[in-house]
């Protein structure tokens, strides 16, 4: 951290001896490399369009492309639905009502964010298959055999659609429910003088003035979705990433895995489009500064247990029975499953996390100070552009670093041969170098959102105070920037290690020969039906993914108007 | 002894557009002074080149004599001396008060930093508040330690941005005040830049009217008040109307409201028409008089009321009127000119201007 610290140091010391001369040229490119990062899978894959289809990609238009794009289309359709309805009432009811444990709701309904969808699936798997505990119980208790009732089956397109609402409507819920608390009772009121009940209310004024932000929240989950290898793989339903996979790693054929990215990146785009749109929206929502806490209306006995019960079952359902089942799991095979390999597995993923975090760390810096020390139009494009990885399908990033770097590769071994007599290998493609490259990749965004914000609370003035005291522009950077964005920082590491943990699709692409993960890990126990087996290094995962959903709690009480600090003017 | 600080037609750019125009002026040893305008006038950007946070394009500005700033030369802001006490106040968030106030003292002992961070909060009163944060502070509490951390390390002027802005408007009257007792109980040279004279004239000894990025006039508050340099600055001064007047001779004028006498500038020929400033002060309520206006608009302000009054040609003056004398919307008054000194505008362009129409001035009330 001290070595990109200082380098923003050396820069910031240049720009500020120099109050007129600018130098958008050094920010600039150090911008432009930052852009560059991002830049290469997506160019790397759009490219594609423009070379001649193959055979395969032919026979993949002719057979199963139809069925990647229905299929994609119906899973947003069920999750817009699912993860939207869920976010929405909760929100609605956490923000509005005073019942039996809101308060612990108001953030526990939060963790499901914490358990990666692949995991989520295979725990229900083992819990709802024919083998398994329910139908078990149903079968001994109502004496009938397996084919004489009914039973909906989890592995199936439906079942997708469940796992992946019941994990990313906390999306949703977030981004409504502070929505429903910005909105000034005032509105609220004012709808119910003139003569709106509650819940017309609810209909007419508070879902429209929250409809921006639920819109973001919802293209976030969907982006979640398209983004999705281990869940539809598991399942066995045939949308893009299993297409990739498949074209990939059975046919071989790189040229048409790419095409295949190309197509699921247009989806990416219209729906990050969508949430750029609302974001833009929201910002007209807000129709006034004066923030009163809302009333909290208390609700009778019956309507206050539906309430709860509400609440209760996206959190029991999206985190404590597959979390519960998980433990179970682990608990029984704890002795044979938790050995010196898992220890080494659990160290490999920490350390590339880490790696990765402190990594994306460095140009989420560059482009933050950038941002605040250049601020010129073309800085502030180059930032957002770099920001939008998240958006980006792991698999797609990883077929787009994967071309590039193995054909730099391919030509760097060509001419040692020729030269040397020598092979180098696989230098980029084959290491964790290519790994790395593409958690940066779909993780920077993470980093320079928390960095930005960091910066922001960073006011201009305080830079010119420190000046006027007598203060240089590195002892600046030291003494007031950092003791301020320190926690950031932290967060931002956090975050991001947390994120690299549970990252499944890229992994699986471009991890070394025989270099495993905790995540590659779980997935490849659970696809073998060793569900069981597989529970101890989801459960690590689940375990560390708690933090950052209490960091992001933490946040959100901390900065709600009205609460515990009090704003400072200005 | 050179002065504190002086500016020496200082021009200023930002971004290829000029701000400041041949600005010149000079602070005394102790003295306060204030940059008054409006807002976009460019007088934050003018003392923003007096701490070193803008440059000079041409021009020089020296603080006790030594060159800081040139066209060709520019000290850096954290090399200069100075204090300054920002729009925000930007305190550090991550400092406590005590934090915040010692920032600015290197290379003091702890001791000393210790007595001079308690001296200066007894003087503000806020020593309980020693060990706060600033986001538990008031926002008058933060002004003051805003104040006395820019104080701390005995800078050799202080500037001030608009310091009271986002305060309430009771609080800013008040603040002024305080502010001044402190700044002059230690000596200390500032220079505050403001938009509203109630806080210049609070504060300052000297103030200087900035319009369109010139420094119209820099003079005592009394002498702006009472012999403007510009129209403008009459305008934006106090409140007051421009009455059209006739010169008769070097000693008398030919107004609306009758012959006025006192002394003309030489240049003016017989003749000639001009623009009388008339405070509303200056217009006294007689029932005697020969003179009168018609009430159009009255604001009962306590003490005083203060009438807009239409004078037979249609032309408006104000008159300050004591308390009691409460005349309703309509009615016709009795009121003379009583005049100390008489300030005159030569009308450039006579064609363009109404016969009998005086320009309405009512910028300065709050």
């Amino acid at each position: 951290m001290s070595a990109p610290a200082s380098a923003v140091a050396e820069l910031l010391r240049r720009g500020a001896e120099l109050p007129r001369l600018r130098r958008p040229s050094a920010w600039g490119l150090a911008g432009l490399a930052c852009a560059a990062i991002i830049a290469t899978p997506i160019a790397t894959v759009l490219f594609a369009l423009l070379l001649p289809g193959s055979d395969t990609w032919r026979h993949l238009v002719e057979t199963v492309l139809a069925d990647y794009v229905i299929n994609s289309l119906l899973l947003m359709l069920g999750v817009s639905l699912g993860a939207g309805s869920i976010g929405v009432t909760c929100a609605w009811l956490t923000s509005m009502y005073r019942f039996p444990g809101r308060q612990l709701f108001s953030w526990a309904l939060l963790l499901p964010l914490a358990m990666p969808a692949y995991i989520i699936a295979y725990t229900y798997t083992g819990m709802f298959e024919v083998a398994g505990p329910v139908q078990g119980w149903i079968r001994d208790t109502f004496a009938v055999a397996y084919g004489e009732y009914w039973f909906p089956n989890v592995r199936s397109l439906g079942g997708a659609v469940m796992m992946f609402s019941l994990v990313l409507y906390p999306y949703v819920y977030l981004l409504a429910r502070a929505a429903f608390l910005e909105q000034s009772v005032c509105a609220l009121e004012a709808s119910r003088t003139l003569g709106c009940s509650p819940w017309r209310s609810f209909y007419a004024v508070a879902l429209p003035l929250a409809r921006p932000a639920i819109v973001t929240g919802l293209s976030l989950a969907l982006m979640e979705t398209l983004a999705d290898y281990g869940t539809v793989a598991y399942f066995g339903v045939s949308t893009f990433t299993t297409g990739i996979f498949r074209t990939w790693f059975g046919l071989y054929d790189a040229t048409a895995a790419a095409q295949l990215s190309a197509m699921l990146l247009c989806f990416v785009f219209a729906l990050l489009a969508l949430e750029r749109w609302s974001r833009r929206q929201q910002r007209y929502h807000h129709s006034s500064n004066r923030y009163q806490a809302l009333p909290q209306l208390r609700l009778r006995p019956l309507a206050a247990g539906i309430a709860s019960l509400a609440c209760a079952l996206p959190l029991f359902f999206g985190f404590a029975l597959p979390a519960g089942q998980l433990g179970l799991w682990a608990i029984e095979t704890w002795g044979e499953m938790v050995d010196a390999e898992f220890v080494e597995l659990a160290l490999h993923s920490f350390a590339l996390a880490g790696g990765a975090a402190l990594l994306a760390l460095i140009p989420a810096l560059l482009l933050g100070y950038g941002v605040r020390v250049d601020g010129s139009a073309t800085m502030r494009f180059l930032a957002r552009f770099s920001g939008m990885g998240y958006a980006i399908p792991g698999t797609v990033i990883a077929v787009g670093v994967m071309i590039p770097f193995g054909k730099l590769d391919n030509s760097i071994d060509a001419w040692a041969r020729e030269t040397f007599d020598f092979s180098t290998g696989l230098l980029f493609s084959g290491t964790v170098f290519a790994l790395l490259f593409a958690y940066v990749v779909r993780f920077l965004t993470v980093s320079l959102n928390t960095v930005e914000a960091g910066l922001g609370r960073i006011r201009p003035s305080m830079d010119e105070a420190a000046r006027s005291m007598g203060y240089g522009g590195v002892e600046v950077v030291r003494r007031v920037h950092l003791p301020i964005i320190r926690g950031s920082l932290l967060t931002a590491l956090i975050i991001v290690f947390v994120d690299v943990l549970k990252e499944l699709p890229a992994t699986l692409v471009l991890r070394p020969f025989n270099f495993n993960t905790l995540a590659v890990r779980a997935w490849e126990l659970a696809a073998d039906e060793r569900l069981a087996d597989s529970s101890s290094a989801a459960l690590a995962i689940v375990l560390v993914g708690i933090v950052p959903v209490i960091l992001l709690s933490l946040t959100i009480a901390r900065s709600r108007p009205g609460h515990a600090r009090k704003p400072q003017p200005q | 002894m050179p002065a504190s600080l002086s500016l020496n037609s200082v021009d200023i750019a930002l971004d290829g557009t000029p701000i400041v125009h041949a600005a010149s002026f000079e602070l005394a040893a102790g003295e306060i002074g204030c940059l008054l305008g409006p807002s976009g006038c460019g007088k934050t950007t003018l003392l923003r080149a007096i701490a070193g946070f803008e440059r000079p394009a041409a021009g020089e500005i020296h603080i006790d004599g030594q060159l800081v700033a040139s066209a060709a030369s520019c000290i850096a802001a954290e090399r200069r001396h100075i204090g300054m006490v920002f729009q925000d106040l930007a305190l550090f968030p991550h400092l406590s008060v005590a934090g915040n106030i010692a920032f600015g003292m290197r290379g003091a002992s702890r001791r000393d930093i210790d007595l001079r961070v308690a001296e200066l909060l007894h003087l503000v009163g806020l020593e309980p508040l020693k060990n706060s944060y600033p986001h538990q502070l008031s926002g008058g509490q933060q002004q003051r330690i805003a104040l006395i951390r820019a104080m701390a390390p005995r800078p050799r002027i202080l500037l001030l941005d608009e310091p009271f802005s986002s305060q309430d408007v009771e609080l800013r009257e008040q603040l002024a005040h305080e502010v001044r007792k402190l700044l002059r109980r230690d000596g200390i040279t500032a220079l505050l830049v403001t938009h509203d004279q109630h806080e210049a004239f609070a504060m300052a000894d000297r103030i200087g009217v900035i319009e369109s990025g010139r420094l119209l006039q820099w003079d005592s508050a009394f002498k702006l008040y009472h012999e403007p340099a510009t129209r403008f600055v009459a305008d934006f001064i106090g409140q007051g109307v421009l009455l059209c007047g006739a010169v008769i001779d070097g000693q008398h004028l030919q107004t609306e409201l009758g012959l006025i006498e006192g002394d003309l500038p030489e240049a003016l020929q017989p003749g000639q028409m001009v623009d009388l400033l008339v405070r509303p002060d200056d217009v006294l309520h007689d029932d005697a008089s020969a003179w009168s206006g018609t009430v159009v608009d009255k604001t009962f302000r306590g003490a005083d009321h203060l009438y807009t009054l239409r004078l037979p040609g249609s032309t408006r003056v104000l008159c300050l009127a004591p308390s009691h004398h409460d005349h309703a919307i309509g009615e016709q008054i009795g009121i003379r000119l009583e005049l100390d000194h008489l300030v005159v505008f030569p009308r450039e362009q006579q064609a363009a201007v109404h016969a009998g129409t005086g320009d309405l001035i009512e910028r300065a009330g709050r």
